[in-house]
């Protein structure tokens, strides 16, 4: 298991945290996401064998947000 | 999108706009004038149908869709001019608001943008530059004078005055020399210090703190929650409403209308910018309020319950006064210690300390130790029974007290001091007087509470009752509840709570973290809180100094009454602009740009509360203090009974 946090541009749409949250949880291989919305990021909680950081910035980047950067946490 | 993209889109819409409306005071050709609305439109429409277009894969109902529901109908029918203008202002409101909204994080950016990047370590006899992430426990780190300090460690060489702003929000320097804790993003004034890594990256104090305050900013408020359910109905209940007012008046216009003012932007933003300002606000006095319910909570709060030790004193006890009686003090002294040994108190640590500073050796090591919480203890010491601790404990064990000791004790107690027996075999052999400070800044802090109409306020401590009594009358706090156990200080703190009265804790440490626990609002104090107190807390003044508690109540009450402001002022706008489509007086465009105002209005109000001064309330709270000074010399306080 593994936990990361993605740096995203600023957030101004309280409704993009359940359309990120969403998408996220119904990965194959991620137990957990949350947004943070005031400091824009996204908490994701995932099984490094099912799947993978970039894979995850990707599914992000689809939605329509930036990725500007991860980090472990 | 890349919202620099976005922006650029915004402006090109903008210019197009503009060259329109010349076109138009010229009284050029409609068809031109057309033209350069109908891709003013497109330009700004296609960033906004794009985010629809993705929310609706999503199954999500987002403002966008409205919007390009809106303007699609707007084109079918001709209004060019409303179409472009409302995706105009729609993407340039997004823009304003994206700035504004940064202007109410601010707070915590800018403490995050403190946090040190690199780090110089020793290593194999080299000094390397490594990323602060990198750097290893135990790593010997170097800290340059003007160096912001890159882990949280202990200091092994040098000496500094540091600047701990970073986590207490106190900016006064404090002096660190070796064996000194410091934190990772203090910086050290003048000196040059060696450390060793004792915690690294995301364990360090610092991290935490923002970590903490992450987290905080998305604990919804109670109002923020009905807000959310609120606009949820509220979105498509009025897709429901323009298509029956397109049913029912066959205007489209109208309908139309609807959609777009339908955007509930500066009602659903309206509770969480002030929140985000308020704790952003904390964070950088080193206030940490854990959450918008919190926030409401300390807002409300008309009774604060205070620890004694640690909170309204100092917590760093002296030996006042040693009383042998068949002994010399020198040997009472050491008897007592080597039991103290075994305790963790801080009332024993101070007997421990004085016997080493007197140059004692501790050689006897203590066996059958047994603690007697509320107490004190009693351990087998060399064959024989030492107890140390109150009266109270010596009278369960059947010690009597001959009357001129306890005449003794009486006077200590009345001094403010705490009197701590030392019995060997059932036999008093001596009193060790022990005392503590008052915290300077109590009086001022009590004082200003009472003015911000805080009605109770409480002492809970273990201390036997006259030494609690006095700390209370010097403080002018007007309840007492001595000689407490810590269960009892939760039963206390329950039954206060039961009265309806709504109440803060605040307390130090971690036996009171049961206490802060069960009232309403647990306050922590000390920028070095342990991990569990930080946990149990709802909120933490980071500098150890009481005279945040004002403030922060006053913050927080600050941030409820902005946010009831912009609650009401964005009803109102909604209600307005309701009133004026039905009425016939607001159309498209101007519904949007009454709509994107009020979003920005929302916002820059909850960024007043960025700037909430300090100065605002101190100045009165130090006249206070300086009359009471005079009336009432902050004396000698006692230390409560060796409870564990």
């Amino acid at each position: 298991m593994k936990t990361l946090r993605f740096q995203l541009e600023v957030l101004t749409c309280p409704s993009c945290i359940n359309k990120i949250e969403g998408v996220l949880k119904k990965e194959d291989g991620v137990e957990d996401a949350k947004v943070l919305f005031n400091s824009s990021k996204v908490k994701v909680e995932y099984n490094e064998e099912k799947t993978s950081a970039d894979k995850l910035a990707a599914l992000i980047e689809q939605l329509g947000y930036p990725v500007l950067s991860q980090k472990a946490a | 999108m890349k919202s620099k993209n976005k922006n650029i889109l915004t402006l090109i819409s903008g210019g197009l706009l503009l060259a329109a409306l010349l076109n138009y005071l010229a009284g050029a050709g409609s068809l031109a004038l057309d033209v350069l609305l109908i891709i003013a439109a497109v330009v700004a429409g296609v960033p906004i149908a794009m985010k629809a277009f993705q929310a609706m894969r999503m199954k999500a109902f987002s403002i966008d869709l409205l919007v390009t529901i809106a303007v699609i109908g707007a084109m079918i029918i001709g209004e060019y001019t409303e179409a472009a203008v409302v995706t105009f202002l729609f993407l340039f409101g997004d823009y304003l608001e994206g700035r504004t909204l940064r202007k109410t994080r601010a707070s915590l950016k800018s403490l995050m943008d403190i946090a040190p990047l690199e780090a110089t370590v020793l290593r194999a006899g080299q000094r390397v530059t490594v990323p602060a992430d990198e750097v290893e426990l135990g790593d010997h780190v170097i800290v340059q004078p003007g160096g912001r300090i890159p882990v949280d460690g202990k200091v092994i060489a040098g000496h500094s005055l540091i600047n701990e702003a970073a986590i207490t929000g106190e900016s006064f320097p404090v002096n660190k020399r070796k064996g000194d804790q410091v934190f990772s993003s203090t910086i050290s004034d003048n000196g040059y210090l060696e450390i060793i890594a004792e915690r690294v990256g995301d364990d360090t104090t610092f991290a935490k703190i923002i970590e903490l305050v992450e987290e905080a900013q998305e604990t919804k408020a109670k109002t923020q929650k009905f807000m959310e359910r609120f606009a949820a109905y509220y979105t498509p209940g009025i897709i429901v409403l323009s298509v029956l007012v397109w049913l029912i008046t066959q205007n489209v216009h109208l309908a139309l209308t609807f959609l777009v003012i339908a955007c509930p932007g500066a009602l659903v933003i309206s509770v969480p910018v002030s929140i985000v300002a308020g704790i952003g606000n904390g964070a950088k006095n080193g206030i940490l309020i854990k959450g918008g319910d919190k926030m409401e909570s300390l807002a409300k709060v008309n009774a604060v319950v205070f620890d004694k030790t640690g909170t309204l004193t100092k917590g760093k006890p002296s030996v006042t006064d040693i009383q042998a009686f068949g002994i010399s003090k020198d040997e009472l002294l050491r008897l007592a210690a080597e039991v103290e040994v075994a305790s963790e108190h801080h009332l024993g640590k101070t007997i421990v300390k004085k016997a080493e500073e007197g140059g004692l050796d501790l050689l006897n090591k203590p066996t059958a130790v047994e603690i007697m919480k509320g107490h004190g203890l009693q351990a087998v010491l060399a064959s024989e029974n030492i107890y140390v601790g109150n009266k109270s404990g010596a009278e369960k064990l059947g010690i009597v007290l001959a009357p001129i000791m306890n005449d003794y004790l009486l006077q200590q107690q009345e001094k403010g001091y705490t009197a701590v027996l030392v019995t060997r075999n059932k036999k008093v052999i001596g009193i060790i007087s022990i005392a503590d400070r008052i915290r300077e800044e109590a009086p001022s802090a009590i004082q200003a509470l009472r003015e911000q109409g805080i009605k109770h306020t409480v002492v809970l401590t273990g201390d036997n009752q006259t030494v609690a009594e006095k700390v209370a009358r010097q403080l002018g706090i007007d309840r007492v509840f001595a000689e407490l156990l810590p269960e009892d200080k939760v039963d206390k703190v329950r039954a206060c709570k039961d009265s309806g009265i709504k109440l803060a804790m605040v307390g130090d440490g971690i036996n009171d973290a049961p206490a802060i626990a069960t009232a309403d609002v647990g306050i922590a104090m000390g920028g070095t809180a342990t991990d569990v107190t930080m946990q149990t807390a709802d909120v933490i003044l980071m500098s150890d100094k009481l005279d945040k508690l004002p403030y922060a109540i006053q913050l927080a009450k600050a941030t409820i009454r902005n946010m009831k402001q912009n609650t009401y002022f964005a009803l109102i706008t909604v209600a307005l602009l309701l009133a004026g489509v039905l009425t016939g007086n607001i159309y498209l465009a101007s519904g949007m740009l009454i709509h994107e105002i009020s979003v920005i209005l929302v916002i820059l109000n909850a960024v007043r509360l960025v700037r909430f001064p300090k100065s605002q309330f101190r100045f009165r709270p130090i006249i206070a203090w300086t009359k009471r000074k005079e009336a009432a010399p902050v004396g000698e306080l006692a230390y409560p009974g060796c409870s564990a």
